[in-house]
């Protein structure tokens, strides 16, 4: 479904991605990992068009996509639930999910949805008419991850959805987002959390500055992290930034 | 001292001023630029004004709608060949095309009408006087009010019950995250100077109608109230837009009325003391709005 080759990224004269390729298949779950500044974010941010890549290809259903606006890149079915969730604060929860629904609105079809959301995000209905900056930092999230699926995205990108919760709020939005899987969603899910991701997700691909450090499954990071703490008695690069 | 004659001209110049900064937070708030072409805008609705009573036999009331439609377009066109190409730039960039545009629109009126005032003849009607509450004011002072009330409804409810409103409300609060959403930003920016230019023409309508003339850089006095009653009122959402000229209107009301007759002339300065009292202890002015300073990128 979504094939990126070879994509360079920078802010000015900082680097933040040289040459990553990845690729998520309809109906999967695949995690980017990676510790702090590997270049989780631009990559997502250089995919829904937020910053413009200097170089690669990224192919939604083999559709050129990279430099697009993120307005197009929403219409062609990505939709990016940003790292620190962007909640419109000033706007309620009503309003937020709303302007999720931009471009899918239509009167029954809107009722529906929120109804489907209401049955994800029971949370939601109580605050329907709350400022967003009045809820929680969990309910924002939930907020966050509601707003996206109003668009009905063919591909749903999720930056930390985890950060700053508690844990029974972590074990809540994991739950979502593998119960999200089994709907049939394709999700690209950026995490600090490794070890929690690696117990939902089909296939991971490790970051490091900028650059691809391991693509395959779960098993496969895992068992080469087993080796290398056979061989060299401790913790290998990778297993390092997998758990931090 | 304070008779029905001082509360209802308070008013109506707090409701002109309102308005005057309303369209100019409407830009702020979305691309974080004070537009200096604001003024300009009174002042192109102005000349419609002008031309339409002197060269055509055009009804009163197409007049009006002619010289406010004028107004959005210029500044829908300003948007379009100006701002666009440098929004992504430095602030600094679009606040150097604002200046650009200031001057170029008061070098047209220039080139093509005259350096010199031009008369503008509106409806006799519109500056006679009548009497209120036992006050005689002129009736174009009661008609601000109920203009700027049927606008300042209008567009409150287009604000809170419309897509577009929504969009525009969270796009000053957070630009690309609003684009994430699908909302295209041409659009909400677009949207934003149509109701700039709008509010300027109808502003133009009442300025034009009390001077009974229009120059070329008769947009300079609204652009510099409308930036003092922001300053006062708070840059970071509508309402203190409204607030700001009100209390602006009501400030200097109070000062014509209170200071003796030998220093009247120092009104303006006093006026700005206050700004800058306001600029040092509360720069965010008396309504802390939601607005964000992101920048559109
Ligand atoms: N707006 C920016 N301006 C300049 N440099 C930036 C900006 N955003 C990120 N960077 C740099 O780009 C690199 C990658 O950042 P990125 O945000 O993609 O990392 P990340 O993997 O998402 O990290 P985190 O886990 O902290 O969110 C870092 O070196 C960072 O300092
Ligand atoms: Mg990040």
């Amino acid at each position: 479904m979504l094939k990126v080759i070879d994509l360079h990224a920078s802010y000015g004269a900082i680097t933040a991605l040289r040459g990553v390729s990845l690729e998520v298949r309809q109906g999967e779950l695949v995690a980017l990992l990676g510790v702090n500044g590997a270049g989780k974010s631009t990559a997502l941010k250089s995919i829904s068009g937020v910053l413009r890549p200097i170089q690669g290809s990224i192919r939604l259903l083999d559709e050129e996509i990279a430099n697009k606006k993120p307005e197009v890149i929403l219409r062609k079915g990505i939709s990016l639930v940003p790292e620190g969730r962007e909640i419109f604060t000033g706007l309620t929860v009503e309003e937020n999910l709303r302007l999720g629904a931009y471009t899918s609105y239509e009167r029954t079809r809107y009722q529906n949805d929120l109804e489907e959301v209401f049955t994800l995000f029971p949370i939601l209905k109580e605050r329907f008419r709350q400022a967003g900056g009045l809820l929680s930092g969990g309910e924002q999230q939930q907020l966050a991850i509601a707003r996206a699926l109003m668009s009905h995205p063919k591909l749903l990108m999720l930056d930390e959805p985890s950060l700053g919760l508690s844990p029974t709020l972590v074990d809540q939005i994991f739950e979502l987002i593998h119960s999200l899987r089994e709907r049939g969603i394709t999700i690209l899910l950026v995490e600090q959390n490794a070890e929690r991701a690696l117990e939902i997700v089909d296939r991971v691909y490790l970051l490091k500055t900028g650059s691809l450090e391991f693509s395959g499954t779960p098993e496969e990071l895992k068992s080469k992290l087993d080796i290398a703490t056979v061989y060299f008695g401790g913790a290998s690069d990778a297993e390092r930034e997998v758990s931090l | 001292m304070i008779g029905a004659e001082f509360i209802i001209n308070t008013i109506s110049l707090g409701s002109l001023y309102a308005l005057v900064s309303l369209g100019l937070v409407f830009v702020y708030g979305i691309l974080k630029l004070v537009n200096f072409a604001y003024g300009e805008y009174v002042m192109v609705a102005g000349y419609a004004l002008y031309v339409l009573t002197a060269f055509t036999p055009v009804p009163w009331y197409l007049t009006m709608t002619l010289a406010v439609g004028f107004a959005a377009l210029i500044s829908y066109v300003t948007e379009l060949v100006a701002f666009r190409p440098v929004r992504t730039k430095s602030l600094t960039a679009m606040l150097v095309t604002s200046f650009a545009v200031s001057v170029f629109l008061q070098n047209a009126a220039l080139l093509l009408v005259s350096p010199r005032a031009r008369a503008v003849r509106l409806p006799s009607w519109f500056n006679r006087t009548i009497t209120v509450f036992d006050a005689t004011v002129p009736l174009r002072n009661i008609l601000i009010i109920v203009t700027a009330a049927v606008l300042l409804v209008g567009l409150t409810l287009l604000m809170k019950y419309t897509v577009l409103g929504i969009a525009m409300r969270a796009a000053a609060d957070k630009f690309t995250t609003t684009r994430l959403m699908g909302v295209p930003a041409n659009l909400v920016i677009s949207a934003a100077f149509i109701i700039s230019g709008t509010l300027a023409g109808v502003v133009s309508i009442f300025w034009v109608g009390r001077s009974a003339a229009v120059d070329p850089v008769i947009g300079m006095a609204p652009l510099l109230i409308a930036f003092i009653a922001t300053v006062i009122g708070g840059m970071h959402s509508l309402t203190g837009a409204v607030v700001g000229g009100f209390v602006y209107g009501l400030l200097f009301n109070t000062l014509s009325i209170m200071l003796p007759a030998s220093v009247i002339s120092y009104r303006d300065a006093i006026m700005f003391v206050i700004v800058i009292v306001f600029l040092l202890f509360r720069p965010e002015g008396i309504v802390r709005g939601s607005y964000t300073e992101e920048r559109v990128g």
